[in-house]
């Protein structure tokens, strides 16, 4: 990938040698305690036996992620067949994440050309205006989204009063309504990483290819899109990753059917009737999954650094 | 002022620029103009920045749309195309290589929209990348090139869909100097070898002045003359061409007579000069304009001017001389380096003698 190539300066500066590993002692410290040492204890938790009132007993058990992936009846004793339960909360949840951030790209790609296409002044306007609503806390906005397409939310009211609806639409507690929640949490996700590329595109690339005989349709696709690649990338990655692990969308909006993996993991350190070991056992399944994709996307970006 | 169309009497016209005018808002950057660029020539559009001349480049290419007039390719308005309905391909300024393709594909790019089968295109992309000898980078991205090579891609691909007119947006200005020179050569031959139209962008006059077949001098959103190089120096029409091409003496004088193409002036210093006129050159007050190299230094008293030696600086093949006239009026010379040239110290009195041909009256 770019970068600067840092040469250690060890040699010249006698004043600081030794000092380096010590300069990076903030660094280890932050890593340590908020990414090793939660992913740690969460590993841990996720192989011990669950306490009746919630915690845990200190015994090593794979059981939690047996009553994941296998279904051994109710009294444990029958042949294990694979248990659908969580698999298909799990499918779900990539489906809906996924619908989300395709819904994200789709506004969000426009929105971010238009502002990266705008002058100086407007564009950081424009900026502002996108990132407005991210200052109000997250539940209140979900909340707020749950009010206006109730079936006599202001929404249905409006579709009704102009005539383009004879009878509500029943919006809330449907995928549809996740969709809606995860898209509106994460959209500004989508168009900043979009924008930042846009906003270095090369525009005389798009008269190259005009000059060359390319229709706005092949410019877009052949041209523009593999260019501003990484930033697509980039959005998409920053929207569907949380969108897999969400819960207020999905239990604000989506109800009880339409559970997702955020709130199976919530359900399970909530109260008394918590399963700690399933939910680090969950969360640690879900981990894996966004560690796959991030890996994904960095094969990518090395392959686009080697250009 | 409008010049004459001088291509209209000979040969097909590649281009006519027919009355042509680009407003943005108030500004008026092309004030109807009127221009034939030939069949397979290197035609230049030179001026300094701002005169227009990209934007008359970018209206025939198509980026531009023009706010009146017409223009016309092989005589066919295509004043109302897209650019990527328009046989014309362009030469970036900073080339515009698409990032993510490598050399062969940029090539192809143009030739796959034009409908060319993958194999017919890649035989094209080969043939043309051997012209501008770059077989050996074809599998390169433009990121992995030099700045000469990359503008050679982009000359190649700009060439391979074998355009009606080539247009190119001051392709050598990001080169350094040396590159420069070789790569005038070279587009010259490639111009011959292919038989292309060249519509050339530049602010750089030596470079008009060594490839081009003729140029049109334009500034303010106008042209001023068009011509071959010899005629755009050695007969400016007017103030403006003979200040911007090449070095000049511009002085204020009074003419006196005109009989048909010379006329009579009288200097500020009082003497009196024989010079070359346009047809039109009326008596009163006037300039004209004295080329340096067109001077010669002699003894007191044998030349047309009386002056004295201000400066003299040495440049190798060449001196640079100033010379004071008795009313003040500074003369720059430029004196060859011959052998035994003897030139007078500062402050010494010298004459000036000047050939007709090499002062010219000058209409505004």
């Amino acid at each position: 990938m770019a970068g600067p190539q840092l040469k250690s300066t060890d040699t010249d500066n006698s004043n600081y040698a030794g000092l380096g590993p010590w300069l990076l002692l903030p660094s280890w410290l932050v890593i340590g305690f908020f990414l090793v040492l939660p992913v740690g204890l969460m590993l841990i938790y996720s192989f011990l036996t669950k306490e009746f009132r919630g915690g845990v007993v200190w015994d090593f058990s794979p059981a939690a992620y047996d009553q994941f992936f296998f279904d051994r009846g109710l009294f444990g004793d029958s042949a294990p067949t694979i248990e659908l339960t969580y698999i298909s909360i799990f499918w779900r949840s990539i489906w809906q994440a996924a619908v989300a951030t395709i819904l994200c790209l789709l506004i969000g790609f426009p929105t971010a050309w238009f502002i990266a296409t705008k002058t100086g002044s407007n564009r950081t306007i424009w900026l502002f205006l996108i990132t407005i609503p991210y200052w109000v806390n997250l539940l209140i906005r979900t909340i707020s989204m749950k009010f206006l397409i109730r079936d006599n939310g202001p929404l249905n009211e409006l579709l009704l009063s102009i005539g383009l609806i004879s009878e509500p639409i029943h919006m809330i507690n449907t995928n549809f309504a996740v969709q809606l929640g995860l898209f509106y949490s994460y959209l500004p996700f989508m168009v900043l990483p979009i924008y930042a590329s846009v906003e270095r595109y090369n525009f005389a690339l798009s008269e190259a290819a005009a000059d060359l005989y390319a229709t706005k349709w092949v410019t877009l696709t052949k041209i523009i899109l593999p260019v501003v690649k990484p930033g697509v990338i980039a959005g998409c990655i920053l929207v569907f990753v949380p969108s897999l692990g969400a819960f207020l969308a999905p239990d604000l909006l989506g109800g009880a059917k339409n559970f997702m993996i955020g709130s199976l993991i919530e359900e399970q350190f909530k109260g008394n009737a918590g399963n700690w070991p399933f939910g680090a056992a969950a969360s640690m399944i879900l981990l894996s999954m966004v560690l796959v994709i991030l890996t994904i996307y960095a094969r990518q970006q090395v392959k686009a650094g080697d250009r | 002022m409008r010049q004459p169309d001088q291509s209209t009497q000979v040969g097909t016209l590649a281009v006519e620029v027919q009355n042509v005018t680009k407003n943005y808002g108030t500004f008026t950057a092309l004030k109807d103009i009127n221009l034939g660029i030939k069949d397979n020539e290197f035609f230049t559009m030179l001026g300094p920045s701002g005169c227009g001349k990209t934007t008359l480049l970018r209206s025939i290419a198509g980026f531009e749309s023009i706010s009146k007039g017409d223009l016309l390719l092989y005589g066919e308005n295509i004043a109302d195309l897209p650019p990527n309905k328009r046989p014309v391909n362009t030469v970036f300024q900073q080339y515009a290589l698409f990032p993510h393709m490598n050399v062969t594909s940029n090539v192809m790019f143009g030739l796959e929209r034009l409908g060319h089968s993958a194999t017919d295109a890649k035989r094209r992309a080969r043939e043309v990348l051997a012209m501008v000898q770059l077989t050996q980078f074809a599998d390169r991205l433009p990121s992995q090139l030099s700045g000469g090579q990359q503008q050679r891609v982009a000359l190649a691909r700009a060439l391979a869909p074998n355009p009606k007119v080539l247009l190119l947006d001051e392709p050598l200005s990001a080169l350094d100097l040396k590159l420069r020179q070789s790569v005038r050569v070279e587009l010259q031959q490639l111009q011959h070898e292919t038989g292309i139209t060249f519509v050339f962008v530049t602010h750089d006059q030596e470079e008009a002045l060594t490839m081009s077949d003729r140029i049109a001098v334009m500034s303010n959103g106008q042209v001023q003359q068009v011509g071959t190089p010899v005629e755009i120096y050695e007969h400016p029409v007017n103030r403006f061409v003979a200040d911007f091409i090449g070095d000049t003496n511009i002085i204020d004088v009074t003419v006196t007579k005109t009989t048909g193409q010379s006329a009579t002036c009288r200097l500020p210093d009082g003497s009196t000069l024989l010079c070359e006129a346009n047809d039109g050159a009326a008596e009163g007050t006037g300039h004209i304009s004295i080329r340096p190299e067109r001077i010669r230094l002699c003894n007191p008293g044998t030349g047309q001017l009386d002056g004295r030696i201000k400066s003299r600086v040495y440049l190798g093949t060449d001196l640079n001389v100033h010379v004071t006239l008795k009313d003040g009026t500074d003369v720059k010379a430029r004196i060859q380096n011959t052998d035994g040239i003897d030139i007078p110290n500062v402050g010494e009195p010298v004459d000036l003698r000047l050939e007709a041909s090499g002062t010219r009256l000058l209409v505004d």
